[in-house]
């Protein structure tokens, strides 16, 4: 069994990227930024980590160093949030295309403007069709566990992962956390052994230019790769729980064995989450929660079977998608359903922006509104919860 | 589950104090969480840090609205700031103050809960040098709620200290000797 730490989850997670043993970390280190590359960093001054720390001029330039180095056959990683994921955009694309096995942590946080250091999705929302996996935490040992993870699915399906946590709520949180031992740490994740990689003794090309006769191959390539790669996430979780003990599944269920009335939400609000459903089964009343722990590739048969016979599904996003039909997890949802004959109403609310509480008392407000649009005549529901007026 | 809300001033070590808590808490066996208040801090302007200790899993991500505890680090917060805004009926008050019982409970607005008081400043000034009562407080924490263990305290201050601990735990355990309880 590993060891019981008491950290701040930042740190936790930089131990956990050090055990992964990465061999170049590239990072912007200024705000946005949080305590994960600062101890990463110091890891590698004490000598405690035998890795390359490139502080670079940008968080452009941090996945840009993370692209050249993942190229050359090394293991790499980097950590941003907000502004500093904005900044990478661009090169978030060619990472996954490049099919590099990047691992990027990001602590979630809301973009600007106005200026916000606070939490919420609206950081990694924009990069849902950049071509990565992406897994989301609730807590610290989640992230921790994920950062195992990401390496070994990565490397496995040659794709890059962004871990994400919630930024503040859970990053600048001390808890409880369990690291793996560095045996098992090692067994789960190999040294990394790249089909192919930059090497002057035997040149390859990579990043050529797609013409317009292979630019359409070369993508579809990256959406296969992306769908294939779920059978490598479910499994490296199916091993991971085998050295663990703690079970990760696509999509996670709470109390929705006969429920009547569901709540999709996703990262750390959905442990109070947990205790509105509570509360509200002590009053008979048949809710249940459910979340993504698997956003990309989006887990749409375990959606749907997760959702089992629930009237109405109260969808709470993080994040906003300016002038769309809903957030983009509420969006998302109904896309999935159209395919299928399961027809809940769907309640999209959008709550918790920038770091605003959002309270049991409030997850218990969502539901009933999710009650009264059990009817099938219930109009189209979207709208930005507590919003003062 | 105990809610603990710590005032101190930007530069005090309230957040310091926090983690310290949960740190201890987690090594007893128990779990813990500890955060600051998420945004900008200046230097000598008040601040609020928290932690959550309990017996089993801590499930919720919730701010402290009521917390069963509040830990006052700095002796003059409580002419500014509402320190006992949202205690627990029931709750505990843990002040540095260096007045009485009485005008303790008037400066804080005819506050009627149980109290703790030990005038940390000086001890902190006598053991350390420095008016810095961080660690300090928590020797009267200690003694105001029965659910940390000391030596698991001074454990953890002296895994965060290195060659300063032994003065620090000097001071916290005086200032839990000092720690008068009232109501």
């Amino acid at each position: 069994m590993g060891k019981r730490v008491a950290k701040e989850v930042s740190i936790a997670v930089a131990d956990a990227v050090a055990q992964c043993r990465v061999d170049v970390i590239a990072a912007y280190p200024i705000t946005p930024q949080t305590h994960i590359v600062e101890h990463l960093s110091e890891l590698v001054n004490n000598g405690e980590l035998d890795a390359e720390f490139v502080t670079v001029e940008s968080e452009h330039a941090a996945l840009s160093v993370c692209i050249g180095a993942s190229a050359t056959g090394v293991r790499t990683f980097t950590s941003t949030a907000a502004q500093g994921l904005l900044f990478m955009y661009e090169c978030l694309f060619i990472a996954s295309a490049l099919r590099l096995p990047i691992v990027m942590v990001v602590a979630n946080r809301s973009v600007s403007a106005p200026i916000s250091i606070w939490n919420d999705h609206g950081d990694i929302m924009t990069m849902r069709d950049a071509g990565w996996i992406q897994t989301f935490s609730e807590n610290g040992q989640e992230a921790v566990d994920l950062v195992y993870h990401a390496y070994r699915v990565a490397e496995k399906a040659m794709l890059p992962v962004a871990v994400n946590l919630d930024g503040f709520i859970v990053t600048h949180v001390v808890e409880p956390i369990e690291l793996l031992d560095q045996e098992l740490v090692d067994r789960y994740i190999p040294p990394y052994r790249p089909k192919y990689k930059l090497d002057p003794k035997n040149p390859i090309t990579v990043g050529a230019i797609g013409v317009p006769e292979i630019y359409t191959e070369a993508r579809k390539a990256l959406d296969v790769a992306l769908e294939n790669s779920y059978r490598t996430i479910v499994q490296a979780w199916k091993d991971f729980e085998k050295i663990s003990g703690r079970k990760y599944q696509p999509v996670e269920t709470y109390r929705m064995e006969d429920a009547e009335v569901g709540m999709v939400i996703m990262g750390s609000l959905t442990e109070t989450a947990m205790n509105a459903v509570d509360k509200l089964r002590e009053e008979g009343k048949k809710v249940g929660l459910l979340r993504f722990r698997l956003w990309r590739p989006f887990p749409y048969r375990d959606f749907l079977r997760a959702i089992g016979k629930v009237k109405s599904l109260v969808v709470v996003d993080r994040a906003l998608s300016h002038g769309s039909t809903g957030g983009p997890v509420g969006i998302e949802i109904r896309s999935a359903l159209y395919q299928s004959n399961k027809r809940p109403k769907i309640v999209n609310f959008v709550a918790g922006l920038a770091g605003r509480d959002v309270t049991v008392e409030d997850f218990i407000e969502m539901f009933e509104k999710g009650y009264t649009y059990m009817t099938k005549k219930a109009p189209f529901f979207y709208e930005i919860y507590g919003v003062k007026e | 589950m105990i809610e603990i809300r710590l005032h101190g001033r930007g530069g005090q070590g309230a957040v310091t104090s926090a983690e310290l808590i949960a740190v201890a808490a987690i090594h007893q066996g128990l779990y813990a969480q500890a955060f600051p208040s998420f945004g900008p801090e200046r230097r000598g302007a008040p601040v609020q840090a928290f932690a959550r200790i309990s017996n089993t899993y801590i499930r919720t991500r919730e701010r402290i609205y009521h917390p069963d505890v509040i830990l006052v680090l700095d002796p003059s917060l409580p002419k500014l700031v509402k320190v006992t805004d949202g205690l627990k009926e029931g709750g505990v008050a843990i002040l540095n103050s260096h007045h009485s019982e009485e005008e303790v409970r008037k400066m804080l607005g005819g506050y009627q809960g149980k109290l703790a008081l030990v005038d940390a400043t000086k001890i902190a000034l006598e053991e350390l040098g420095v008016p810095i009562t961080n660690t300090t407080m928590l020797g009267a924490l200690v003694k105001a709620i029965d659910l940390i263990e000391i030596n698991y305290l001074e454990e953890a201050v002296r895994a965060r200290f290195g060659k300063l601990a032994d003065k620090n735990i000097k001071a916290l355990r005086r200032a839990m000797e000092e720690t008068q309880i009232y109501g």
